[in-house]
């Protein structure tokens, strides 16, 4: 029925826009030729450009973004989770790989499926969970859910139910940055559902014509809860989108994760030079449903199959393995310290009391209490069933 | 013969010279506007505008003309015609401790932002602790024969929605003093200016008193103790004539309450008011269903209900689109003769 979308039909990296007439020394090219070479060959200049210790924080964070998430999930079974869990398996390498492209200072805003990149940016596991749990002392002290937190010292915008909203707010942010001379750039996801939203669209081309210093990254998941890619956009390519608001664009294998740094470290630098808007389409692949509750019965298990075969962290890790970076024993080492940190941060988080009722009325900031102050006259409503009698 | 001599001297200076003596200036609503802006720019850098045709055109109604060339590009800016986006884009520098004005080019135009406006900048200080504190504004209100879509009063779409404030001025002093209290505020305030009130009203405005009108205050327009008309935005004036009327042709005298804040709504001055008064008309442009005058009264019910000598009654717009013909439009929107009507009702029951 649907044309099957598996990782063998990928094209190469392709790029257009500014990237298009790149010299061979800036590695596009190269690139485009190695496509069918080992990927430890096509990224060997990528792997040495990183220390040893931020191979190991890269694949730290994938292996904590997924452990975080089994965790959630096992949670969510128990009925500790609050709500559903809109997890973003089979992503990690496109959302921490693109995180990690980012320095101190520069703003991230997800999207809803962005776990990886919120612990990359620093976000402590015992935040996430405590929102997940709805406890009181989450960032949001209970009013709100999942990764819909903003913390400026993080340099964390949270986004909201609708989509695609988050980039226009995130626009403001990158507007600041410019105003006030600083070299800090933007960075935000939109997955190719979110994408086709007004806000979106809006959010993109003032982010264009304004050449603000942001990075788009396109999540291509080929699902919007059960609507197939295909029925989003007629585009035979989502790198195509990019040309109608006049930005430069690459595509990049979502799965692999130095792929995504490398093209995300460019375009990072690209818009801290002040050069404007640079928009990533990660071809990608959401391997679970849309959130728990959906057992995403309409996708061919075949695709799932192949897909799952490419799994971003199984990948990294035969790269950091085959090419000599880290030993099989050292990963090993790294894995065993998250999940034993993840027991703690649950054991933690299940301990943390629920918001006292009446906190519903005002808001919380670290620890400080803020009045609700457009309530100005709360005592109205508080007498609401008791009318005031004439003496 | 010597005092017109000397009158048609002093009018032969320039106006300058006549505002110093007088102390004054006269001052169009549409003008106190501009000055609040101006004068917010020009102490606070953390202030820009944002908007369609706002910088090289200097706005439709030439509200922001020259403030492209004293304030330049990064300050004033001209954006596609995307208003989620200025919304947004507003969102976001506020968190980043700039206070942006979002123009809406006329108000009717705030609905493609409504989701920026009512999910994110309303619920972002609830929800995540940082505030938003920017101001959206722009040309409210019928009487310019402009059809459905230039010419509503939208505040009932977003009278429920909680984090938002909403001001309404009716005169210059407060189209001034409202708009800087909104720009320091550090919440999302919605701004309604008149656009029938942008020429028509000219006030003596002092030169040298900084003008703050503070948020959530009513003012008394015109003081009475036989029924209160609770209004604002343009609505102030036809109440003001039909009190006259009343007090001429019937003797009663017919308090003005002008809302000036509609969230946070000054329910106290309300509801002292009505107590004084016994009988209170609630005056309103926007169509009736749904309504601020459905929540006014019922708020006067809950902390008044025993003073009043007769049922509250609504003045306002007929539930339908705001239409374009002048008769129809004349019909539409609520008249002096439909406030004496209800007034006089009231008195007589």
């Amino acid at each position: 029925m649907f044309a099957s979308i598996t990782p063998s039909r990928l094209k190469p990296t392709r790029t257009h826009g500014i990237f298009a007439g790149f010299a061979p020394e800036d590695g596009a090219e190269t690139r485009a030729v190695a496509a069918d070479l080992p990927a430890i060959m096509r990224w060997s200049g990528v792997l040495s450009s990183l220390t040893s210790e931020e191979l190991r924080g890269l694949f730290r964070f994938l292996v904590l973004s997924r452990g975080l998430e089994e965790r959630l999930e096992h949670l969510l079974k128990q009925g500790q989770v609050v709500g559903d869990l809109y997890d973003g398996r089979g992503q990690e390498a496109t959302v921490v790989g693109s995180a990690f492209a980012l320095e101190e200072g520069d703003w991230l805003a997800p999207s809803l499926r962005e776990m990886g990149a919120l612990l990359t940016r620093g976000l402590d596991p015992r935040m996430l969970l405590l929102q997940y749990l709805a406890r009181d002392g989450s960032p949001s002290a209970g009013r709100d859910k999942a990764h819909h937190l903003t913390i400026p010292h993080l340099g964390l915008l949270g986004p909201i139910g609708p989509l695609g909203a988050h980039l226009c707010v995130l626009n403001g942010v990158a507007l600041a940055f410019r105003m006030r001379g600083e070299r800090r750039i933007c960075l935000t996801y939109l997955g190719d559902g979110a994408s086709r939203t007004g806000a979106a669209h809006e959010g993109l081309n003032l982010a264009a014509v304004q050449r603000l210093p942001l990075v788009v990254i396109l999540i291509h998941n080929r699902w919007a809860f059960a609507t197939r890619s295909d029925q989003q956009a007629a585009v035979a390519d989502w790198i195509d989108v990019a040309a109608a608001y006049g930005v430069p664009a690459a595509s990049v294998d979502g799965n692999d994760v130095l792929h995504v740094y490398d093209e995300t470290r460019r375009a990072v630098d690209r818009a801290r030079r002040g050069e404007g808007v640079t928009l990533i389409v990660a071809e990608t692949y959401r391997m679970h449903g849309h959130a728990q509750h959906d057992a995403q019965e309409y996708v061919p298990e075949q695709e799932l199959q192949e897909w799952r075969a490419r799994d971003p962290i199984d990948l990294f890790e035969r790269y950091l393995i085959d090419s000599g970076f880290e030993s099989r024993p050292s990963l090993a080492v790294v894995k065993e310290a998250v999940r034993r940190e993840l027991a703690a941060a649950v054991e933690e988080a299940l301990s943390a009391p629920m918001p006292k009722p009446e906190g519903a009325r005002f808001g919380t900031v670290e620890g400080e209490h803020i009045p609700f102050p457009w309530t100005r006259r709360e005592a109205v409503y508080e007498d609401v069933g008791q009318p005031t009698m004439r003496p | 013969m010597n005092d017109s001599k000397s009158e048609s001297v002093a009018q032969n200076r320039p106006p300058e010279d006549q505002e110093a003596e007088r102390g004054t200036k006269e001052t169009t609503y549409l003008e106190a506007i501009r000055e609040a802006m101006w004068e917010e720019m020009t102490t606070d850098p953390a202030v820009f505008l944002l908007g369609e045709d706002v910088g090289t055109y200097g706005g439709a109604f030439k509200i922001t003309e020259g403030f492209l060339d004293e304030f330049g590009p990064e300050r004033i800016i001209d954006t596609p015609i995307s208003e989620a986006a200025i919304v947004g884009a507003a969102i976001g520098a506020a968190h980043m401790g700039f206070k942006p004005i979002a123009e809406m080019q006329f108000i009717d135009f705030i609905a493609p932002a409504f989701d920026m406006i009512v999910n994110f900048a309303a619920k972002v200080r609830y929800r995540t602790g940082v505030g938003a504190p920017l101001v959206i504004r722009g040309p409210c209100g019928g009487g310019a024969h402009a059809g459905p879509f230039h010419s509503q009063n939208v505040e009932s779409y977003f009278a429920n929605v909680a984090g938002l404030k909403m001001v309404a001025p009716a005169t210059a002093r407060d189209a001034k003093g409202l708009l800087r209290a909104a720009i320091r505020d550090p919440d999302p305030v919605l701004y309604f200016e008149h656009k029938y009130l942008y020429r028509r009203i000219k006030e003596e405005l002092p030169i040298d008193e900084e003008i703050i009108v503070p948020l959530g205050a009513a003012r008394t327009h015109r003081p009475g103790s036989d029924l209160t008309i609770v209004t604002y935005g343009a609505m102030i004036y036809k109440a003001e004539e039909a009190a006259s009327r009343i007090s001429e042709e019937d003797g009663a005298e017919l308090e003005v309450l002008d809302l000036r804040t509609l969230r946070p709504l000054d329910t106290s001055t309300i509801v002292e008011s009505v107590k004084r008064t016994g009988r209170v008309l609630i005056v309103h442009e926007a169509p009736r269903f749904g309504g601020f005058a459905g929540e006014i009264a019922s708020q006067i019910c809950e902390e008044a209900f025993e003073w009043l000598d007769a049922p509250i009654r609504r003045v306002t717009a007929l539930d339908t689109p705001v239409p374009f013909s002048p008769p129809l439009e004349e019909y539409y929107l609520p008249q002096t003769a439909d406030i004496v009507d209800a007034a006089r009702w009231m008195l007589a029951y």
